[in-house]
């Protein structure tokens, strides 16, 4: 090493002891031609900062070319007053059903369950928890036919992570009626089984309680009309919860419909694929195998199956009802109705005017009532658009939803892809010159670039790419749930309507009975407008 | 000993645009993260497989440590185009940038019964463009330009001046 540095040492000394560098009168100045050589770089950098502006320049121009040309020119969606810490009245809440979804709602209004919070704090989710707004809620009571569920839910409840979180003694309710009764419970969350849903809904806002009531609305036609007569009769806030529209990617795909940039559109198709036994909502066993718990001594199962047919005892139903139309409509009330809110809160479609489907148990088969591969028409002549529905629960091939505009078509799901039309009318111009590429995506708007969410699940999955669990606000991540229920209980403060109140759930409730009874009853079905009836 | 006084005039003209091409390639990788406050490597470790599949999959689940890598793959970058290019540091910045590249061609190189889901530039078995630029980059580091037409001139005629002073004392 030092031969060598000795080695390149005498080269320098020779080369300043050559003719060229006599020029300089002492040999520790350096010569002009010697700095020159030394800068070679600087006009190579010179030239990179120069390409590097222009370039720059280019991008720049043609994004704001494109923005101008679709005519968006600023997109920023904020929750104003998120976060301001503003103190509210305290709101006492009675959850009915504690499966799993009540598990996700009491987190969402901060409460959680001792492992859960030892779990966050192992996979860094915690803190972005901690930083959620404070909703002035207590959840006061929980009422489950399962001791387990109730018992979980009473340990969820009398939470301590929070200390900003008011502490209310928690009491366990055997029958909601109790709970109904009670004084000391403001407002319900229903989150049981859904043959339940309409029933608990109605009695709950004729006890003048305020309802946030999981999807799906309702099972039948007449519960449907009997629960809108009530609660439009009634002074509570009522909301269903389909949370999509709390999303930062919701507020920008509006945005884009209201500025008219996808043309006219008279397609729209939504789709569901899913490929793992819990996504076919066969969920009775645990994750070595194990038949979950639950018997008919820790399970009031008269109660469970309410107004629903009598049958024996069966734990298979009792985890995984929704397998059988006693109890659900499957993946028309579980995940079509997600899209068509979805759609209707952005295009405000309504009921359609026909609704034909069809499909079969071609997989998962069990001892199911549910198809596992159903299609759905609904057809909107007094809006010229047809709306797809296409759901497999044997294939996970994303295909997600997408609405047809005669200038572009929009992507919207965790985030939003538009791709302008090649034969679009409105953009024709800007196409041919060049500023609008047709081939793929223009423009994408991705809340979450970067970031990374601890999605666990494929079923999470699926919801997470549905835009159905987080959305960022001023660059944190929140559960929109969390939103959603914050919505309801400001309403219910305020005295406000809410986004998905009671004529989105009528017009969600009829289009879902309408695209069921099309199913069993193998025949198109339409929806009677003057005397609001399905026929 | 190979050095840069004994290289002929053509030797050197090519090593020049050599480096300066590696150099302005290297930059502009750089500067574009820098430019795009979106990016991240999150898209890129995800494709690993084989061998660095392990600490990939390390860094995507560790967001603090993703942001870590990021920052210093960007800056990283920068630097290393500016080293090469100006002839500052010129070693250590060219062996350093050989490494990161060589990283790159680890990711996802072009071996059989490997594939992934960005689709390849051109059509490669076992070497392709980045095995190829990590490999010259190394051979400017074996055969420098620097102390002729570099910064690292002005390094070396101050470390000599300093080590004249203090053979006169």
């Amino acid at each position: 090493m030092e031969e060598r540095n000795k080695t390149e040492q005498e080269n320098i000394n020779n080369k300043e002891g050559s003719s060229e560098e006599k020029k300089s009168n002492t040999p520790n100045k350096l010569s002009r031609r010697s700095v020159l050589k030394a800068l070679a770089g600087l006009p190579v950098a010179g030239l990179f900062g120069f390409e590097l502006y222009k370039k720059i320049d280019y991008e720049r121009n043609k994004r704001s070319k494109i923005i101008r040309v679709l005519g968006l020119d600023k997109i920023d969606f904020q929750v104003p007053d998120y976060g301001n810490g503003k103190e509210k009245d305290l709101i006492r809440i009675g959850i009915i059903g504690f499966g799993v979804r009540a598990v996700q709602i009491s987190d969402a209004l901060g409460f959680i369950h001792p492992i859960m919070f030892e779990m966050k704090k192992r996979n860094n989710t915690l803190s972005s928890w901690l930083e959620q707004e404070n909703l002035h809620v207590a959840i006061t009571g929980i009422c489950d036919v399962f001791d387990q569920h109730a018992e979980n839910g009473i340990t969820i409840a009398q939470n301590n992570f929070r200390p900003e979180v008011a502490q209310l003694p928690v009491k366990r309710y055997h029958t909601y009626h109790e709970m109904l009764a009670d004084n000391n419970i403001d407002a319900v969350i229903i989150a049981t089984p859904d043959h339940h849903h309409a029933r608990i809904a109605i009695d709950a806002a004729k006890a003048g309680k305020h309802v946030y009531l999981e999807k799906s609305v309702a099972l039948t036609e007449e519960e449907l009309n009997e629960l809108y007569d009530v609660v439009k009769n009634s002074n509570i806030t009522f909301q269903l919860g389909h949370q999509i529209t709390q999303s930062t990617v919701f507020k920008q795909a509006k945005e884009i419909i209201n500025k008219n940039i996808l043309g006219k559109i008279t397609l729209i198709e939504t789709t569901a694929n899913r490929n793992t036994a819990d996504g076919a909502w066969i969920r009775h066993l645990d994750r070595q195998g194990n038949v979950k718990p639950g018997d008919e001594k820790s399970i009031d199962w008269k109660q469970w199956l309410g107004n629903a047919p009598y049958v024996p005892f069966s734990i298979d139903r009792f985890y995984n009802w929704t397998k059988w139309f006693d109890y659900d409509h499957g993946m028309i009330n579980q995940l079509f109705s997600h899209d068509f809110d979805a759609v209707n809160q952005l295009l405000r479609i309504g009921i359609p005017k026909s609704v034909s489907s069809s499909g079969g148990i071609y997989y998962w088969k069990d001892n199911r009532d549910i198809p596992d591969s159903l299609h759905c028409v609904f057809e909107y002549p007094q809006h010229d658009l047809t709306l797809l529905y296409s759901g497999n629960l044997a294939s996970s091939r994303s295909r997600g939803r997408v609405f047809m505009g005669h200038d572009a078509s929009m992507e919207l799901g965790n985030d939003i892809k538009i791709t302008i039309d090649q034969n679009s009318t409105q953009y024709k111009d800007g196409i041919s010159k060049g500023i609008l590429d047709t081939g793929s995506p223009i423009m994408s708007f991705n809340q979450n670039a970067g970031k990374i969410d601890a999605v666990t699940s494929a079923s999470e999955k699926y919801y997470a790419d549905k835009g159905l669990t987080n959305t960022v606000i001023g660059g944190k991540q929140v559960d929109v749930s969390h939103l959603h229920l914050r919505e309801w209980l400001d309403g219910i403060r305020e005295n406000k309507t809410t986004s998905c109140n009671i004529d989105i759930a009528y017009e969600e409730g009829i289009t879902c009975i309408m695209a069921h009874r099309s199913y069993i009853e193998k025949r198109q079905v339409f929806w009677d407008k003057e005397n609001k009836k399905i026929i | 000993m190979i050095n840069e006084t004994s290289y002929s005039k053509r030797q050197l003209i090519y090593l020049l645009i050599l480096r300066f091409a590696i150099g302005w390639h290297v930059l502009y990788e750089g500067m574009a993260k820098v430019l795009n406050p979106e990016w991240t490597s999150y898209g890129f470790l995800q494709e690993f497989q084989g061998i660095m599949s392990g600490i990939s999959q390390w860094i995507l689940s560790n967001p603090q440590v993703l942001d870590t890598v990021d920052f210093l793959n960007t800056w990283g970058l920068v630097l290393i185009g500016l080293g090469v290019i100006f002839g500052f540091l010129f070693k250590p910045a060219a062996i350093a940038g050989s490494v990161l590249i060589f990283v790159y061609y680890l990711s996802t190189p072009p071996l059989i019964g490997f594939e992934y889901s960005l689709p390849a530039d051109g059509n490669n078995l076992i070497i392709n463009r980045v095995l190829i630029e990590s490999i010259a980059l190394l051979g400017l580091a074996l055969f420098p330009t620097n102390k002729i037409f570099g910064l690292d001139f002005f390094m070396q005629s101050f470390l000599k001046r300093k080590g004249r002073n203090g053979r006169k004392k």
